[in-house]
């Protein structure tokens, strides 16, 4: 059994770090379009800015700067990317 | 193939790719090319000639997808399917070729010729990305062409590679995946084959630039100081040109007087062409081109250099609160532009309700015409002397346009909670990679196409609209002239207003133009005062004060010029974008309430101050 660990969400990624996705709980219209930007399980994300009132943020999504607002984000569930940790 | 026979190769590809950039290379059709998302939903059509023979070039709307969810990409797809085009060219930008090929494939599973482009090759050698183009030509099984659209590099070579895959024997279609997973997982294999980058991260520059420009400290000053900037260049540099102008068309009046004397023309007639007509005309020609052919160039610059997203993501928190979408900050500044060009850019506003919000609230930022007029009563009555009176003229109308942004979020806000309540609906907003800006097209395009354009209108309005007032100030009707009866009768409520008759007059005639409201106030003055001299500032200052004006009434038609009845043009473009009349009534109440509400509390205060 692995240790239960608290779940990751896109919208809690901090600045400069990465995740791979798990699970795309965002509503049909927003699950698809993120797909089409090639958001899929499994997929590396990297937040790389904030704006100044700390929402929206942009990630990296397969070399493209996407900005993403905190309540879609939300339902985005990610693992953490550490070093020696393959991609699920 | 199209009606006449010649054959037709349609570009499709991801928004910001520099797709139309390349339409417009090959078919030299003068076109307008933007940076955002949705720029280009109509299709637009050009043609090219290729060893002799003419092809037709039919660029589609940039989309992600074909999935037909959006207007959009139900044409793109529409349009590939539908067999016109005997090839498709899919444009991808090389600087993140993996995200670009996902629309690749899917283009390849509906129509048998492709030929995939891959663009930006300089914005990827700078940054120290390689793309190995026959790797991904194997990888993919159709043809591969490197381009530079903006240097026009690999153009003929493109169009050869079209032509050949025209004329092959259809490739059978892949049968379309399940779902979009696998083909996300295809274009990352093909990619990681195929690019290959030297430095650690090709995008450093990008994020440090990005850093600048929309951190929490300096993402808001660095915005207000570029927008002060350009106000500022636009400003300093006008006046001189202004000057000229208005001296050289003040001596083509004379010799058009001479002319008509000589010629024997009745008085009336000569009346009535050359200081009706040609004087109104030349105003609104010396007070409005240099300022719009400074701005147009500075603004498409920032458009061409990638800022504008920038500004989306800024503001977006903002437009958040007032519960409507942050692509409303692309379409706002399209609006600092021209507000018909803001309204029709709402199109990239998936969400009705969000996308009504940004078309009623459009007008509630000052277009290009209605800049000089600010900007001239600005310099008359609130800007001293001197050498800092062109960087105070800027801060005072930034403060203005920061009043019309604002007002824009809190009629955003009220609007979202009352006629057009919800809750804002989710979106992505693409930042894409900075991009050299190309100065002499940037110049180029903005002048003809914008300049000239926006300026011919104004011109064909003002021409009649001179003649009107002055045949209204000519013409009596019982003892006073037509002008008198009007101004008389609209006086108070232009009063109510902190105006008078005569400016909200030229406010209804300014309605087919707002770029005339001043000329056709000054020209009415002028049948009743004098001017002096020359147009100096002093002078019209002089004619305004003659005729009661004080620095409310500068105010109070500073505020109204901000907020009131859209243009006849932007008009039609809100019944066009929106298909009801209801809207589109609801889009002239909406900023013309604001505005009287505004200019009335000002006046009530002056007149309690005792200033007005």
């Amino acid at each position: 059994m692995q240790p239960m660990q608290p779940e990751l969400t896109l919208s809690a990624l901090p600045v400069g770090e990465s995740g791979y996705m798990m699970e795309n709980r965002a509503q049909s219209a927003m699950e698809r379009r993120l797909t089409d930007l090639g958001l899929v399980r499994g997929t590396r994300v990297t937040c790389v800015m904030r704006g100044p009132a700390g929402d929206p943020a942009a990630y990296l999504i397969r070399g493209a700067l996407i900005a993403i607002r905190k309540a879609d984000a939300a339902a985005i569930s990610l693992i953490p990317a550490r070093p020696g940790v393959a991609a699920p | 193939m199209n009606a006449a026979g010649e054959r037709v190769i349609a570009l499709a590809g991801n928004p910001n790719v520099g797709k139309s950039t390349l339409f417009n290379a090959l078919s030299g059709l003068r076109q307008h090319t933007g940076n955002w998302p949705g720029k280009t939903v109509e299709v637009a059509r050009g043609s090219c000639v290729h060893r002799g023979e003419r092809l037709e070039l039919v660029d589609l709307p940039g989309t992600y997808s074909l999935s037909a969810r959006s207007p959009e990409e139900e044409i793109a797809r529409a349009f590939l399917t539908g067999g016109e085009a005997d090839a498709a060219v899919v444009v991808c930008d090389a600087v993140c070729l993996e995200r670009n090929l996902i629309l690749a494939l899917q283009v390849m599973e509906c129509i048998p010729h492709v030929v995939v482009c891959v663009n930006l090759l300089d914005e990827a050698r700078d940054r120290g990305i390689t793309v190995d183009l026959e790797a991904l030509a194997r990888g993919l099984g159709v043809r591969v062409v490197g381009t530079s659209a903006a240097r026009e590099e690999g153009l003929e070579e493109l169009l050869e590679a079209a032509v050949t895959a025209a004329g092959e024997p259809p490739r059978p279609l892949p049968p379309a995946p399940a779902d979009g997973m696998e083909r996300v997982r295809r274009a990352e294999k093909l990619a990681a084959r195929a690019v290959s980058c030297r430095r650690a991260d090709p995008m450093d520059r990008d994020r440090r630039l990005d850093r600048l420009l929309t951190s929490r400290l300096t993402g808001i000053p660095v915005m207000l100081a570029l927008l002060g900037l350009v106000l500022w260049l636009t400003i300093a540099g006008a006046n001189y040109p202004s000057a000229w102008l208005s001296a050289g068309l003040g001596q083509v009046e004379e010799w058009l007087s001479w002319l008509f004397h000589a010629m024997g023309a009745p008085a009336w007639l000569h009346d009535a062409l050359v200081l009706g007509v040609f004087k109104v005309l030349s105003w609104v020609v010396s007070v409005m081109l240099p300022p719009m052919a400074i701005f147009f160039p500075l603004f498409t610059l920032l458009e061409d250099l990638g800022y504008l997203p920038r500004v989306a993501f800024l503001l977006d928190h903002a437009f958040q609160k007032a519960r409507a979408c942050g692509k409303q900050a692309l379409t706002m500044c399209q609006g600092f532009g021209c507000n018909a060009v803001g309204v029709e850019g709402c199109r990239i506003i998936d969400s009705p309700r969000e996308r009504l919000i940004a078309i009623l609230t459009n007008s509630l930022v000052p277009c290009n015409g209605r800049f000089p007029t600010l900007l001239m009563l600005l310099s008359i009555f609130f800007v001293g002397g001197g050498p800092w009176a062109s960087l105070q003229a800027a801060g005072l109308l930034l403060a203005l346009l920061v009043l019309g942004v604002g007002m824009t979020f809190l009629c955003s806000r009220l609007l979202s909670a009352t006629v057009l309540r919800g809750v804002p609906s989710s979106f992505t907003l693409e930042l894409p990679p900075f991009r050299k800006p190309r100065v002499g097209q940037v110049v180029a395009r903005s002048v003809l196409d914008r300049t000239l354009f926006v300026l011919g209108r104004a011109a064909a309005v003002a021409a009649p609209a001179g003649l009107v007032i002055w045949l209204c100030a000519n013409v009596t009707v019982g003892e006073r002239s037509i002008l008198d009866h009007c101004t008389a009768f609209l006086d108070p409520v232009g009063r109510f207003m902190g105006l008078d008759g005569v400016l909200l007059m030229a406010f209804i005639l300014g309605f087919p133009a707002n770029e005339i409201v001043l000329p056709i106030a000054l020209m009415a003055y002028l049948s009743k005062g004098t001017l002096v001299e020359a147009e100096s500032a002093a002078a019209v200052g002089a004619l305004l004060a003659g005729q009661g004006w004080t620095e409310v009434t500068a105010v109070c038609t500073m505020v109204f010029s901000l907020f009131h009845w859209p243009c006849s043009t932007t008009c039609l473009t809100i019944y066009k974008e929106t298909g009801s009349l209801k809207w589109t009534a609801g889009a002239i109440l909406l900023p013309t309430a604001v505005g009287v509400t505004l200019c009335a509390a000002i006046a009530a205060a002056g007149r309690l101050l005792g200033v007005g």
